[in-house]
C-alpha cells in the first residue's frame, strides 16, 4: 500500500510461553501485522508449543503467581483453584472485546495468511510429533530454518 | 483535505479515508478501488455493502466479525483485498477506518 513507507515488510514472532497473556499478545501482534498488510510468521518454541498442541491449547491459563499486576498477592495466587478462577474471569472480559479463544484465534491467523512453524528442539524435548500439533503448523523446523525465513530487508523479529 | 475523484469533490483525511459518507457514490468507490489496485467484482460489492450496513448499524468492524458475517470468510476477504483488507475495504466503502486490533 502506498502509505506503507516504513520499510517494514514482515513480522516474525517467536512465542516461548504458554500463559494466556503471552499467547494472546503474540497472536494479536501476528494478526495485527496481517491486518496492516505486512507478512507474518510465528515460531512456537518451548512452552509456546502448548498453544498449538491439539490437546493442550484449550486449557491454557493466566499466571497468578509471579505476576505483580494481578489484583491480589502472589501467595493468594498460589492457592488451589486461583489460576482457574482468574482465567475464567479474564476470559469473560476478553469475550466482551470479541477476542476469540485459542483454537479459533489460530484458525483466524492461518486464514489470514500467518505462517506457523514449530521448533524442532522443543518438539524433541517434549516428544511432540507433527500430528500432535494444530494442523496448520506447516512443519517442525530448526532455529536456523526460521532465521533463514527472515533474512530479507524489512523483517523484524519479536521474542515473547 | 479535498480531493476530486470520479468528477466529484470529496473530503478525505490524511490517510485517504472519506470523512463524509454523504459524498460517497458507487463511482467514487470504483475510483478509490482503482487507487488501491483493486478491480471490483460482484463479490467485492457484497462485502462493501455489508461493511456499509454494519457501519450504519454502528457495529464495530473486526476481521473476526467479517469472518462470521456469512458474506465472506477470512481467507476470501484477504484474497479480495490482499493488502490490509479491513483498511482497504473500509476506505473503498467510504466509511471510517475501524479502530480495531483484531
Amino acid at each position: 500500500m502506498s502509505e506503507n513507507n516504513t520499510g517494514l515488510k514482515k513480522m516474525m514472532i517467536i512465542l516461548s510461553k504458554a500463559t494466556l497473556d503471552s499467547v494472546y499478545a503474540a497472536f494479536v501482534l501476528a494478526n495485527g501485522a496481517r491486518m496492516e498488510g505486512y507478512e507474518a510468521e510465528m515460531f512456537f518454541t518451548f512452552f509456546g508449543l502448548e498453544a498449538v498442541h491439539k490437546k493442550k491449547m484449550n486449557d491454557l491459563r493466566f499466571a497468578t503467581v509471579g505476576n505483580p499486576a494481578m489484583p491480589f498477592p502472589t501467595m493468594i495466587g498460589g492457592l488451589p483453584g486461583m489460576e482457574a478462577m482468574a482465567t475464567k474471569m479474564m476470559k469473560k472480559e476478553m469475550a466482551k472485546l470479541d477476542l476469540p479463544e485459542v483454537p479459533e484465534f489460530l484458525e483466524i491467523l492461518s486464514a489470514s495468511g500467518v505462517r506457523l512453524w514449530a521448533c524442532k528442539l522443543a518438539a524433541d524435548m517434549f516428544k511432540y510429533k507433527k500430528e500432535d500439533l494444530y494442523e496448520e503448523i506447516e512443519a517442525i523446523i530448526t532455529v536456523g530454518d526460521f532465521y533463514a525465513r527472515g533474512s530479507e530487508p524489512g523483517t523484524q523479529m519479536l521474542f515473547i | 483535505m479535498e480531493k476530486t475523484i470520479a468528477g466529484k469533490t470529496i473530503n478525505v483525511n490524511e490517510e485517504g479515508f472519506m470523512t463524509d459518507f454523504g459524498q460517497w457514490t458507487k463511482e467514487v468507490g470504483e475510483e478509490l478501488a482503482k487507487e488501491n489496485e483493486i478491480e471490483l467484482t460482484p463479490r467485492h460489492w457484497e462485502v462493501l455493502t455489508y461493511i456499509q450496513d454494519q457501519v450504519k448499524k454502528e457495529v464495530g468492524l473486526t476481521i473476526r466479525g467479517i469472518g462470521k458475517s456469512g458474506i465472506v470468510d477470512i481467507k476470501e476477504f484477504y484474497a479480495l483485498f490482499p493488502k490490509a483488507p479491513l483498511k482497504t475495504a473500509t476506505k473503498i466503502a467510504g466509511v471510517p477506518k475501524p479502530a480495531s486490533c483484531i
